[in-house]
């Protein structure tokens, strides 16, 4: 159990006020000069040591990212541009940073953009988050009046950053969609490559980056990557935090570190499992879009990101969604399936006609209507699906729906079952009525 | 350049090609459907997955470089399987994808038989539905007049939306909504506002967008296509006249990478209605203030009666925008063996006088040419509605890389890119040639600077002279490089100048045989534009009852350009035949056999007996005419002369010829289709002047 002195975010259930001069008391803006002078590489060199991996989903290495960027200007600006399009059902990690602990954001901003030689930051934020947008604006004031931000500021290195607001759309959270978003287009991914890396926000070379992914960045630079990198395991290091949701006693977010067992988790910080271990059906450890895993298997696994890719799901946001056995399974990932049919931009073909088609299947087979070799056909279908399509919505259609027929067959076999054998006296509703 | 094997064929293509154009360049085909040459890539419509090996999944082939694929392990060139099973799967999946929501309906779709969505359905789709849900419904859209709208069978491929964004320059159709509720439309549903829509129909991979005005009307594989030449406007693009029996029922563009790349205006499209309705089918003659209809024998007698003793002083013969060179040679020949020197084909322009030599006249850096031009002025013209494919031209320029635009005219018209309004009149273009404007300075500095003169110009005396002097003074005209172009708007005026169809010696111009009691006699081949006094007696020789019609005393029935084989210069001097893909509707005849047949009633045969006779007498007295398809390289001497013209100095302002871009010439003014276009436009005028 990660012990109080490591926590990097200690303000993030709200005790503390948010404002500058409390947020410096706890350690935030702390040496930013210093930490600036030591230079580009340094900061560079640093975050790859601490083995910190992106916390938006994919888990890619932060500091390899930061090192695509060219190491000089070819006279197209940087960009850094911070996704806090925190859309993923059952995350809400940013959420609480941007509410408590802004000035780390902040902070973390102008060291990632000074990294990568940006003198421009761009903070999307999501639609739906309108008092995280007035609280971070509040923060980003007080930073520029008290001058650690802004074109002079006393960290002579010239820097601005932007709050914008996006509009709701779950696909703007795609590091692509969210640049074109940005750009005032209509939020649809683009193809890669070219990588943002190379043309990103209006052509020039741009990193997006997850809020948690900047925010630990301040921290992990004052207290070294071998701090962080000693917590957790091996490439899973650090602290990070979890969304915990569903059927607890006491639903939380907190930060743990990764390689934390399920079962501590769930028992240290959420007052158990409702009911007792005995009732846990399965888990979907990383947010809506990874495969949930059956209770037995997710029961004492470690949540780190090797763990739970090696059971066929992935860690993702961290936002653990723990269903127990009252829990409708197929209807619930039917109703995740709606999500991302609805969520689906049009793009591009798989993903705007496979999502709706995969929901309608699901839908019939939560209520039992439909032949059992349907459920092989809608496999079929997720795989047509997966990995054909421009970003990955496509495959976060599809994952959940692969690990619900991979665990839960008998359960979908069940309901069919059950719906052909029950002798239906009312009629079928017709179109007309 | 680059190795790349495909399916085991090693290839080598430069590193900034797609895969696909790799795929294509070792003989491999690939499936596609939002892929278009032309536009922008897109990647969304997923179906020309290939394996790439090495890649985590297949990728798109169009938009993926060549560049971008890693080597192998041992640095062996990157491999792209486009047969493989992984690749397969892919297009299956893709293909079921596109059809589990697309209606069953081609037996009623316009676009049965030549539907990609059909063809790669044969080629990759498997033969039987898994889908049993309900297909999506989506409301049909009106987007204006020319382009039918069934959009269920849409499947998002957003060409019409890129073509319309990217080439024609208006952000008139994009895509409203999201996922599966994506829909294509106009804002509103307003019409388009291109000149160029009709070819959004063309671009559609599927029935959803077919021509409104023959939808329901005709399937590819009954139809007689010919490859012919516009005459709508003087660029002369290049079309495909497709007929039923004896009936044109559309025309569609052809590739021509020189003129209109794979686009046509809707005027040029959208004609064909035009070439049905008004038409003279047979020879008339006016009795007692009446036209009746007459035989040949009696319209020639009638004009051989007025003929003999007629003064030749005191005879004219007009030329038309339509004419062929077949035709004004002939008619040159017998008005010059009846001793004639009243000759113009001059309806607008009469500045203009080929003795100056062919560099005074034609569009000298042709279409392609623009491409290669960093900075350009427009004299006196709009080239939108006077040549819209040129404007096209420009406006990809202008996409390639930044490009300063001036103009000089009386209005401000929607370009389609971005320009600097000089001034209205000669007191801009003097101010220009003496460098007192800015834009003098940026002509100046273009390495290969364009003065466009449209006829805008041409009809204020000095405007001409005055922009010849410019483009010597910014040096537009330099080795290598000819940078002064007359925009012509008339498909017959760039022929008729080169046979010299301008008044001979002591002959009157144009505008001096309408001046009342000019003349006795008046031929007119088409020319409609100009109204001919009272008093004068006018044969007319046309294919449509249109202004030259109703004053005509005679009228001979000839043939439109898709029922003849006739010869049209367009304005880059680039020499052009049309093709026969009809014949002339009743006892309407060639226009070259009505006057060989009116020179044997006068007494004066001309020499020749068929088209190939007269065409051989042609080539012999204009030899450059013998090279069809081809562009003469223009003395630019001419230029000179045309500098050092007296340059008299008359206040005007520029203004454009074409008035209504849909209504130009008596085919178009016959068309019900273009009428309503017309309509529209005026609406959209009337609206944004208010």
């Amino acid at each position: 159990m990660l012990s109080d002195q490591d926590r990097i975010f200690t303000n993030l259930y709200g005790l503390h006020s948010p404002d500058l001069e409390a947020a410096k008391k706890r350690g935030a803006w702390d040496g930013t000069k210093f930490l600036l002078d030591q230079g580009r590489d340094w900061i560079i060199d640093e975050m790859k040591g601490s083995g910190l991996r992106g916390r938006g989903g994919a888990g890619f290495p932060t500091g390899l990212k930061w090192s695509f960027m060219p190491k000089k200007s070819d006279g197209r600006p940087h960009y850094l541009v911070v996704n806090a399009d925190e859309s993923e059902p059952g995350t809400c990690k940013d959420r609480e940073i941007m509410r408590h602990d802004p000035h780390l954001l902040i902070e973390g901003c102008l060291l990632a953009s000074f990294a990568m030689g940006a003198h421009a930051c761009y903070v999307y934020i999501r639609g739906e988050y309108v008092a995280e947008k007035f609280a971070l604006q509040r923060a980003v004031d007080e930073a520029y009046a008290a001058r650690l931000v802004g074109p002079s500021n006393i960290h002579d290195y010239p820097f601005d950053i932007y709050v914008h607001h996006g509009a709701g759309a779950y696909i703007c959270g795609e590091e692509t969609a969210l640049i074109e978003s940005l750009e005032g287009k209509k939020g649809m991914p683009r193809l890669k490559p070219p990588f943002p890396a190379n043309m990103g926000l209006y052509g020039c070379p741009t990193t997006v980056n997850n809020v948690e992914s900047i925010a630990v960045a301040g921290t992990i630079l004052r207290r070294g990557g071998a701090w962080f990198a000693g917590l957790g395991g091996k490439n899973n290091t650090g602290t990070k935090l979890f969304c915990v949701s569903g059927h607890v006693n006491k639903p939380c977010n907190v930060e743990e570190e990764l390689g934390i067992t399920f079962r501590e988790l769930i028992d240290k910080h959420c007052g158990g499992m409702r009911g007792g271990w005995d009732n846990l059906l399965c888990s979907i450890p990383g947010g809506s879009s990874v495969p949930l895993v059956p209770a037995e298997q997710i029961i004492d696994a470690k949540m780190d990101f090797d763990t739970l890719r090696n059971l066929g799901s992935g860690l993702g946001t961290a936002a653990v969604i723990v269903l127990d056995k009252s829990t409708d399974i197929v209807g619930a990932i039917a109703r995740i399936s709606y999500f991302y049919k609805h969520e689906s931009c049009g793009q591009c073909t798989p993903c705007r006609e496979g999502t709706g088609w995969m929901w309608r299947v699901l839908t019939r087979m939560a209520a039992g209507r439909a032949q059992k070799r349907e459920i092989d056909m809608l496999l079929e279908v997720t795989k047509q699906v997966e990995g054909h399509t421009i970003c990955a919505l496509g495959d976060a259609a599809a994952w959940p729906i692969q690990g619900l027929i991979r665990h839960f067959r008998p359960e979908i076999e069940k309901r069919i079952d059950q719906y052909s054998a029950n002798p239906h006296m009312d009629a079928v509703p017709m179109a007309a009525e | 350049m680059t190795k790349i094997l495909v399916d085991g064929t090693e290839v080598d293509v430069p590193a900034d090609y797609t895969l696909l154009q790799a795929c294509e360049v070792a003989g491999a085909e690939i499936p596609r459907f939002c892929f278009h040459e032309r536009l922008s890539i897109a990647g969304n419509c997923r179906m020309c997955l290939v394996e790439l090996k090495g890649a985590p999944k297949p990728v798109a082939s169009c938009a993926y470089a060549v560049k971008d694929c890693r080597p192998g392990p041992n640095g062996e060139p990157p491999e792209v399987l486009t047969r493989s099973g992984l690749t397969k799967k892919a297009r299956e999946g893709v293909m079921e994808f596109l059809l589990i929501n697309h209606p069953l309906d081609c037996p009623i779709c316009d676009q049965g038989g030549h539907c990609d969505l059909q063809d790669q359905a044969m080629a990759y789709g498997v033969d039987s539905t898994r889908y049993h849900e309900n297909k999506r419904a989506v409301e049909e859209k009106y987007i204006g007049p020319l382009v039918r709208t069934a959009m269920n069978r849409c499947i998002h491929c957003t060409r019409c939306v890129r073509f319309l964004a990217e080439v024609a320059g208006v952000p008139d159709l994009g895509a409203i909504g999201r996922g599966e509720d994506m829909e294509i439309t106009s804002y509103l549903e307003q019409a388009m506002g291109s000149e160029l829509q009709g070819n959004v129909a063309d671009l559609c991979p599927v029935g959803a967008l077919v021509h409104k005005p023959q939808s329901y009307n005709v399937r590819p594989w009954e139809l007689h296509k010919t490859e012919s030449v516009d005459v709508m406007d003087a660029v002369g693009s290049a079309i495909r006249v497709d007929a039923r029996g004896r009936e044109v029922m559309q025309i569609e563009p052809r590739i021509s990478e020189e003129i209109n790349e794979e686009w046509i205006s809707d005027k040029t499209r959208h004609v064909v209605d035009g070439l049905r309705l008004q038409r003279l089918d047979r020879p008339f003659l006016r009795e007692n203030g009446r036209l009746r209809p007459a035989s040949w024998g009696e319209a020639f007698s009638a004009i051989a009666a007025k003929m003999k003793g007629a003064d030749p002083k005191r005879v004219g013969a007009l030329v038309g925008d339509l004419a062929g060179v077949e035709e004004i040679f002939a008619l040159k020949q017998l008005m010059g063996s009846l001793g004639v020197t009243n000759l113009d084909a001059r309806q607008t322009g009469e500045a203009l006088d080929p003795a100056w030599g062919r560099a005074a006249y034609t569009f000298g850096p042709t279409i392609p040419g623009i491409e290669r031009a960093d900075a350009i002025l427009l004299v006196g013209t709009n080239p939108r509605t006077e040549a819209s494919l040129l404007n096209v031209r420009i406006r990809k320029r202008w996409r390639m890389a930044p490009l300063a635009v001036g103009l000089i005219l009386d209005e401000q018209p929607d370009l389609t890119y971005p320009y600097t309004y000089l001034g209205a009149g000669t007191d801009t273009l003097t101010s220009l040639g003496k460098g007192e404007h800015s834009f003098f300075e940026i002509l100046q500095k273009a390495e290969h600077p364009l003065i466009i003169v449209g006829e805008g110009a041409l009809g204020v005396p000095g405007a001409l002279a005055a922009a010849a002097a410019l483009a010597k003074e910014v040096g537009a005209v330099a080795e290598g490089w000819n940078g002064f172009g007359v925009l012509q708007t008339a498909a017959a005026r760039v022929g008729a100048l080169d046979l010299g169809f301008v008044p001979g010696e002591g002959g009157l111009t144009f505008s001096q045989m309408l001046e009342p009691g000019a003349l006795d006699v008046v031929f007119n081949l088409g020319a409609d534009e100009r109204a001919i006094p009272p008093g004068a007696f006018v044969i007319y020789q046309g294919t449509h009852g249109d202004a030259g019609a109703s004053r005509a005393d005679v009228i001979l029935p000839g043939a439109a350009y898709t029922e003849k084989s006739a010869t049209y210069v367009n304005l880059e001097g680039r020499v052009q035949m049309t093709n026969r893909a009809g014949f002339p509707p009743g006892d309407a005849r060639e226009d070259w056999a009505i006057l060989r047949a009116l020179s044997d009633i006068l007494g004066k045969r001309l020499p020749y007996d068929s088209l190939g006779g007269l065409r051989k007498a042609l080539y012999a007295a204009h030899p450059h005419l013998a090279a069809v398809g081809s562009v003469e390289p223009s003395d630019m001497a001419a230029l000179e002369t045309l500098a050092a013209l007296p340059g008299r100095s008359e206040k005007a302002a520029f203004a454009s010829p074409v008035a209504d871009f849909y209504l130009t010439n008596p085919i178009a003014r016959s068309s019900r289709v273009l009428a309503e276009c017309s309509g529209l436009a005026r609406g959209r005028a009337l609206e944004a002047a208010e």
